[in-house]
């Protein structure tokens, strides 16, 4: 392809669907292995959180009505489209300095093959009827808790991120995902997927830009019913668990160490993030 | 064909009495005073048989046949044996033929002893070289590859499906194939999952399955057997009917484009001497058989004292139970559905009727007029309701047991719809004055007629309900939650539909009380039939 | 049980004398069995209805019978005579190079406009139908409403579409509603009466069902599924839903109301869905603008496109067709 010039990718956020540049015009640089500047992604605002979180919430009813099985197919076909591009995630990975590019992609899609297939069997496992003693009929389901705000961490940036985002939309929650901050670009890249995958627009939305400028608005939006801080810097942790009370938000930090080990998937990652809601009704004639 | 069924004048219908003059409002009045004082605390009801929909004309829809073209079916079958077709041994065919015009469609392999062993070594190899120690994340984008390959040659195998079997396509293409496709996608879900569905228990497969399956569903079938099996680390022989092979052998075709294993998945057609051969066979692990409770019963004398694991989906003689306050129309629909769903030839079908009697006349006033718009005729076309009869074998036992019925003294009342000349068919059917020790309220029809019978309190309903050997399915039709909990609670039945019926999804389980069966396929209990768990408390 | 509105249920309930048609002793009895509806059996049978394939000459006939039944309507603020006097001759002529496509049923405007419409329409066999009481959301005084149904009669309207009074009605004063219905059939005299119950408004199918049964025991000729002017128009399931009361109607008073669809009907293929549940539901008897109707604007135009399309075997592009 000798004399032939590259044609470069804009990084944009995914909000609604759409892949607007943030409303506040800014960008920042995102630094490659070398300390090159591979690419200038937007650096998003709390307005532009505002409205994805305004998008996630347009889309969860929907979402949550389609059945699991529509859910699960959703989350298949994510896995699919993966599939074909991977040597783009590989790229993207490799160019930020990821230690085993390849890998990362065949876990991340893997990873959504295994969330997919728990869209109907999460309440097999973790639903219950339960044996009053009185003649009623009485059991307790799963159902999503809403919104939720995925801080993701910012190690492994794909693998990460598909792990904790694949258990909160899995059950019917939307999602407002904040990417890894120094490699935000495989998020980038997984929102070109999901848009062109059969998620509706709203179920997911991704921001980059600076997690502290970020977090806290989410923290405190009173819109957003739960939050995983799993890649919510340290020194952040308590302010950002202090905010989330206003509302009374779920917050979740995942410990995984190794995500590239099953051990990172679980059936409560998703339930975590969904209310039990028991039920009581008479016997009689 | 795409005669409709209601070319013979205004009239509601044969066996309906003659219509009477559609007077005023006031008609036929003091004649049902005492009706009314009984139904509505002194209001008036009039006679519904003085009021009378006309059926007749005049639109005439046209013939709309799915087309044929999308489905090759070649002049001859071997076996599905180690991933290949093969020839066999036994030298044998037989022909499979369209019900709905008697043509001969194809001619398939019968296979023999020889071949079975064949299909059990080649499974045995495939599940002690691949399949056993594969990952289960691994099995699990097999079984996801076959799910997607169904949903995208869906059409094919429904015309497929129509063709062999005679079921309307409007249900091949609507309910066999989603269905078939979706329990795939589900189990396939489970390959990696096992862990979670039995706590402190290590779940190991089996190995060899031997599977037997009916020709009412022929796809949706092997689909509930294979994807369960598969899923769960086991390797299968699987016997589809003589009657409708065709479909499990296009599978076949697409579990060797999947890229399976050879010998994952056998199958080995051929009829009851081909499935004895398969069920005796000392290397297969797990039985597996849904059909008829007689041959069940063969089936569990044969498999006693082998060691085999087994697994029974029988017949039935499901009670469908409408009280009085239940919402009427969809009722109506629900009962159409339940016995008339693949010309009834479902082993859960409605096929006893229970009618609170405050509400048995203006229900089976309706019931008759709804009869009037049912489509009986050539299975391709999209708009018919009523395909043919599978067998010239199931016709006859049908027209049996209706002759049985008239001759124990009970009602029958048909639509008068013209029937094509060449196949099998048989119009949809009832009989009021049913009594419980009919052989029309006992027996298994398997077709398309319906035993209808009343009640006056719900543990009446029960009590009839449960009056049989069966205990397959039920429905309940009421407004009230609470009764509807009551009734599931008492009625021995392994499925207990509400407001609905002849309802399938992949995450619910199905199975018998009784001599319907035993054992569960759906859901996490059709998982336990294909697992051995052993109690060793390691996760992994 | 039963969910028969409060008004009617007691048998000591004096109810008014209605119409001649039917008595009222019939209107009380028809409440006995009102029942329940299982709105996921519903959509599930109008959904299996709606998958009919309905070809060739078989939807030849049912578009031919689909601008037949059709009630050509402009309900705008902005409706001028011009605009009406276009309408109408559409009406009347739906394809000027084709004389085998036949008039619609009706022209449907604003009572102020119904003189423009009698004028143009007289002669024809096309109905002049006006909307009146309020329409749409029918919250004026009774008086007003029944004086403006009273005016457009008297100014030529043939048929009047009229709203239920949905306030009254959720609110639970069926008596009212039934009363006001009532009235307005008298002030109808000779035109035909349509009742409109906004099924977007109505909130479960049991209330559709008991808005059609109260409607039509109030002496509704027809009933009507919606206005058009609020974001939920005619539905399959809401339409069985009435289809399934009207028949249930007849049984029990011998009685054959008509049925009108509205309010986001714009191909030809929904109208012909619509011919299908009435068929199956209701039978050849209600295949007639006599008991069916369908309200639309831009339907017909795509109506005449597939017939075009049926007769030639071209699909069809806009600009062949008029714009009135």
């Amino acid at each position: 392809m000798a004399g032939r010039l590259e044609v470069r990718k804009t990084y944009k956020l995914y909000i609604g669907g759409a892949f607007p540049r943030s409303e506040s015009g800014r960008s920042y640089p995102v630094l490659g292995r070398k300390g090159e500047v591979l690419a200038r992604p937007a650096r998003a605002s709390r307005k532009d959180l505002r409205d994805a979180v305004r998008a996630a919430r347009a889309a969860w009813l929907g979402w949550w009505e389609a059945t699991p099985y529509q859910r699960g197919q959703v989350l298949y076909r994510v896995a699919e489209l993966m599939e074909g591009r991977r040597d783009q995630f590989a790229r993207e990975l490799e160019a930020l300095g990821s230690p085993d590019p390849e890998r990362e992609v065949a876990a991340s899609i893997d990873r959504w093959v295994w969330f997919a297939g728990w869209s109907d069997k999460v309440h097999h496992v973790l639903g219950t009827v339960n044996p009053v003693a009185a003649p009623y009929f009485n059991f307790t389901v799963p159902e999503p808790t809403g919104v939720v705000g995925v801080v993701a961490p910012e190690e492994p940036a794909l693998l990460g991120l598909v792990s904790r985002l694949a258990p909160v939309i899995v059950s019917g929650n939307t999602a407002v995902v904040l990417a890894s901050e120094r490699k935000p670009l495989p998020a980038v890249t997984l929102a070109e997927v999901l848009a062109t995958s059969d998620v509706p627009p709203g179920v997911v939305n991704v921001l980059t830009g600076y997690k502290r400028e970020l977090v806290p608005w989410l923290a405190s939006h009173m819109d957003v019913n739960a939050l995983d801080l799993t890649g919510v810097p340290e020194h952040l942790v308590p302010e950002v668990e202090a905010a989330a009370a206003t509302n009374v938000k779920r917050t979740v930090r995942d410990g995984t160490v190794d995500w590239f080990d099953e051990a990172a998937q679980s059936p409560y990652a998703i339930t975590a993030f969904m209310e039990m809601k028991t039920v009581w009704h008479p016997m009689g004639v | 064909m795409s005669e409709r069924p209601d070319q013979r004048g205004p009239e509601r219908g044969g066996a309906e009495a003659p219509r009477a003059p559609q007077g005023g409002p006031q008609g036929g009045l003091e004649r049902r005073e005492a009706e009314a004082a009984r139904e509505g605390g002194g209001r008036r009801i009039e006679a519904r048989e003085a009021r009378l929909l006309h059926r007749a004309g005049p639109w005439e829809y046209a013939p709309a046949p799915e087309a044929r073209d999308i489905v090759t079916i070649r002049p001859r079958y071997g076996l599905f044996i180690g991933g290949e077709f093969v020839e066999p041994r036994s030298g044998r065919f037989f022909e499979t033929i369209n019900p709905a015009t008697e043509e001969k469609l194809a001619e398939v392999a019968e296979a023999g002893p020889e071949d079975v062993d064949l299909a059990v070594r080649a499974a045995r190899e495939a599940w002690e070289r691949y399949w056993r120690d594969l990952p289960g994340r691994e099995r699990a984008k097999y079984v996801f590859r076959i799910a997607r390959a169904l949903q995208e040659r869906s059409r094919e195998f429904a015309v497929l499906e129509s063709l062999d079997g005679g079921k309307p396509i409007k249900e091949s293409r609507d309910v066999d194939l989603p269905l078939a496709a979706a329990h795939f996608f589900y189990y396939a879900g489970w390959a990696d999952k096992l862990e979670y569905a039995f706590p402190g228990r290590r779940p190991r497969p089996l190995g060899v399955a031997g599977q037997v399956i009916p020709w009412n569903f022929p796809l949706l079938m092997a689909a509930w057997k294979l994807a369960p099996a598969l899923a769960t680390g086991n390797t299968c022989v699987l016997k589809p009917a003589e009657t409708t092979p065709l479909t499990a052998l296009l599978l076949a075709e697409v579990i060797q484009e999947a890229d399976l294993p050879p010998g994952v998945v056998n199958i080995v057609t051929g009829a009851g001497e081909t499935g004895a051969a398969v069920v005796r066979h000392p290397g297969v692990d797990k039985v597996a058989f849904t059909g008829s409770t007689e041959v069940g019963k063969l089936i569990q004398r044969t498999v006693a004292g082998t060691g085999k694991r087994l697994t029974l989906e029988l017949g039935g003689k499901a009670a469908n139970i409408v009280f009085e306050d239940a919402p009427l129309d969809q009722a109506i629909e629900g009962i159409v559905n339940g016995i008339f769903f693949n010309q009834g030839h479902v082993c859960c079908a409605g096929s006893r009727l229970f009618v609170q009697e405050s509400v048995f006349e203006p229900l089976l006033a309706k019931l008759k007029d709804r009869l009037q718009t049912l489509r009986v005729g050539d299975p391709l076309d999209k708009n018919t309701d009523i395909g043919a009869i599978n067998s010239r074998q199931q016709l006859e036992k049908i027209q049996d047991l209706v002759a049985s019925g008239i001759e124990e003294g009970a009602e029958i009342y048909q639509p008068d719809c013209p029937l094509p000349e060449r196949g099998f068919w048989f119009r949809p059917t009832l009989f009021t004055g049913v009594s419980q020790s009919h052989r029309i309220a006992r027996e298994e029809i398997f077709g398309p007629v319906l035993s209808i019978l009343t009640f006056r309190t719900p543990e009446e309903a029960v009590e009839k309900a449960n009056n049989t050997a069966y205990g397959l399915s039920a429905g309940v039709w009421t407004e009230k939650g609470s009764r509807i909990l009551w009734m599931a609670r008492r009625l021995r039945a392994g499925v207990v539909w509400a407001n609905t019926y002849n309802r399938f999804d992949p995450s619910s389980p199905f199975g018998g009380y009784k001599e319907s069966g035993f054992g569960r396929e759906g859901g996490l209990h059709g998982l336990e039939p294909y697992l051995e768990l052993t109690p060793d408390g390691a996760r992994r | 049980m039963t969910t028969q509105p409060a008004g009617m249920a007691k048998p000591e309930a004096p109810l008014a004398e209605a119409g001649a048609a039917f008595s009222p002793a019939s209107a009380a009895a028809l409440v006995v069995r009102t029942g329940g509806v299982d709105a996921v059996g519903l959509e599930e049978r109008a959904a299996s209805l709606a998958r009919r394939s309905i070809k060739r000459e078989a939807k030849l006939w049912a578009l031919d019978l689909a601008i037949r039944c059709m009630d050509l309507t402009t309900l705008e603020g902005m409706d001028t005579p011009g605009k009406v006097v276009q309408l109408c001759a559409k009406a009347v002529r739906p394809d000027p190079t084709d004389p085998s496509i036949p008039s619609v049923a009706a022209v449907v405007v604003y009572p102020n406009l119904v003189p423009v419409a009698a004028g143009q329409l007289r002669g024809t066999g096309v109905r002049v139908a006006s909307v009146a009481g309020a329409f749409p959301s029918g919250l004026a005084p009774l008086e007003a409403r029944l004086a403006e149904v009273r005016e457009a009669v008297r100014m030529g309207a043939q048929e009047v579409d009229i709203v239920l009074n949905r306030s009254a009605f959720l609110a639970g004063r069926y008596r009212q509603a039934f009363e006001e219905i009532q009235a307005s059939k008298e002030a109808c005299g000779p035109a035909h009466l349509k009742v409109i119950l906004e099924v977007g408004e109505l909130g479960s199918y049991d209330q559709v069902r008991r808005a059609a049964l109260l409607a039509m025991a109030a002496g509704a000729d027809f009933v009507k599924t919606s206005t058009g002017k609020i974001g939920v128009g005619a539905t399959l399931p809401a339409a069985l839903c009435m289809m399934e009361a009207v028949r249930d109607f007849f049984l029990e008073t011998g009685r054959r109301v008509g049925v009108k669809v509205a309010g986001g009907i714009r191909q030809s293929k929904q109208a012909v869905q619509y011919l299908v549940l009435l068929y199956e539901t209701l039978g050849g008897e209600w295949m007639t603008p006599e008991r069916f109707r369908i309200g639309a604007s831009t339907l017909l135009n795509d109506v005449l496109m597939q017939i075009a399309k049926e007769r030639t075997g071209a699909y069809q592009g806009p600009d062949y067709f008029t714009l009135d």
